[in-house]
């Protein structure tokens, strides 16, 4: 196992470059998830005010 | 109003998008899980480069990616000037922050290779710089993108741009043929055929696979978040001048 | 319809002209875009002693002395055709080796290049070391592929 994580002695190089990746490509999917989520809920919001509005205008 | 409605509507697309959501999540979870895995355990250390030649399982895919997603964006911004059809302005948009993270994740994991194969973590040479000027215009178009209120005119100042951009594409293509570059020519796609070995070869096309899944994934859960963000601007100018 | 297609040909027209400008431009800088010069270059210039240039090449069979007691390496450059005496004092990447390309950047005085940077370059090989053993041993082992690691 510890040789496994020396990566032969580029440990330093090796490491870093899968973490660096996975990394960011794991935060870049929740950064779209949590945007399209937000967007979702402020448009609910805005579509049930304008329901509110539209059925006083209608009164 | 009847366009805009058709902008903000594309109901076909949404269930398109539905349906091939969760198979690109599962093929891109299959495949970097096989693809991790031979990286680390069946593939094998290279002769010249020992272990750290591992690094190339995410450095050449995620290279390929990032040309990939420009060459996208330059083509659905063809589409977007030309047919003016709705959808290509909102997949080139969606497919900008996908292209500059693969970009980024080329140059910095290539940078971890240099420095001890190399010798440095960075050179100018003809491969490394237009690398750079690639991750510059993937950032470039985003922040025009951004740099307008009106949306129909930042699709076209961005599409331009995306198509300038584009001549930069096969300049990273053939730099390390054109050229004396540190970098070292082309491997996998090659006349002569491939030089690498077939038992690091697959491990490298399976994580390619994995990282296109990734894109079509996120592209489809950024186009969609696009779709939803015009239908709230509709609403909001219905209200401003509605109300 | 008329107006697509106008904008399609502007848009072709407009690449078309983009590309032959940027390739006129990439010729006319080919000198500075060029990384490095060979040893024939070298040889051929002879560049003033003093200017900072860059020397690229194979490092020749057996030319490699590392001076005892000190971190000296003296090794030529070539190119097959002509070879320049290089002297480095610093640590050598790990892709350097006898045969195997580097990049040298430093000086040219008096017929011996003072590096001041010494850069391995790789070439497109890439195989497990048992198939490059087994390729020594049948003698389909070609000379570009470099020598085996240590």
């Amino acid at each position: 196992m510890g040789e496994f994580l020396e990566m032969g002695g580029y440990a330093a190089f090796v490491w870093p470059a899968y973490g660096l990746s996975f990394g960011l490509l794991a935060l870049l999917a929740w950064l779209s998830l949590k945007g399209l989520k937000d967007t979702q809920k402020m448009f609910d919001r805005l579509s049930a005010d304008a329901e509110i509005d539209e059925r006083k205008s209608d009164k | 109003m009847a366009d805009l409605h058709r902008f903000a509507n594309p109901t076909r697309f949404l269930k398109l998008a539905g349906l091939i959501q969760p198979w690109a999540l599962a093929v891109f979870l299959i495949s970097a899980t096989v693809g991790l895995y031979m990286a680390f355990f069946t593939a094998p250390a290279d002769y010249q480069q020992g272990e750290s030649a591992r690094i190339m399982y995410v450095h050449v895919p995620a290279s390929w990616m990032s040309m990939f997603c420009y060459t996208v964006m330059a083509v659905a911004s063809a589409v977007s000037l030309i047919w003016k059809h709705p959808l290509a302005d909102v997949s080139a948009r969606a497919t900008a922050p996908i292209g500059a993270a693969f970009t980024f994740l080329a140059l910095a994991t290539g940078s971890l290779w240099g420095k001890p194969m190399w010798g440095t973590w960075w050179v100018w040479d003809a491969r490394l710089t237009s690398v750079l000027v690639l991750l510059f215009l993937h950032i470039g178009y985003m922040a025009l993108q951004g740099a307008f209120d009106d949306r129909v005119r930042a699709a076209k100042a961005s599409a331009i741009l995306a198509l300038v951009g584009f001549v930069n594409v096969p300049i990273i293509k053939f730099s390390v043929d054109w050229w004396n570059t540190l970098h070292q020519p082309a491997s996998v796609v090659k006349m002569s055929g491939s030089s690498i070995h077939p038992s690091m070869l697959w491990p490298l096309l399976i994580m390619a696979i994995a990282f296109k899944a990734y894109y079509v994934w996120v592209l489809l859960v950024r186009m969609r978040q696009e779709l939803v963000a015009n239908k709230v601007r509709i609403l909001r100018l219905k209200q401003v001048h509605g109300g | 319809m008329k107006r697509k297609h106008k904008r399609l040909t502007f848009v072709i027209v407009a690449m078309a002209l983009l590309g032959i400008a940027v390739g006129l431009v990439l010729m006319a800088f080919e000198e500075n875009i060029v990384f490095f010069n060979s040893p024939t270059d070298i040889v051929n210039k002879q560049p003033e002693s003093g200017k900072r240039l860059r020397l690229g090449g194979l490092v020749e069979e057996g030319s490699v002395v590392r001076e005892a007691g000190s971190t000296v390496t003296r090794f030529r450059v070539t190119d097959l055709v002509n070879a320049v005496d290089v002297n480095f004092d610093g640590i050598l990447p790990d892709l350097f080796r006898e045969g195997q390309g580097v990049i040298t950047e430093g000086k040219y005085i008096d017929g011996v290049f003072q590096a001041s940077e010494v850069l391995a370059k790789h070439d497109e090989q890439y195989m497990p070391p048992e198939v490059a053993d087994a390729l020594r041993n049948s003698g389909e082992w070609r000379g570009d592929l470099g020598p085996p690691a240590k």
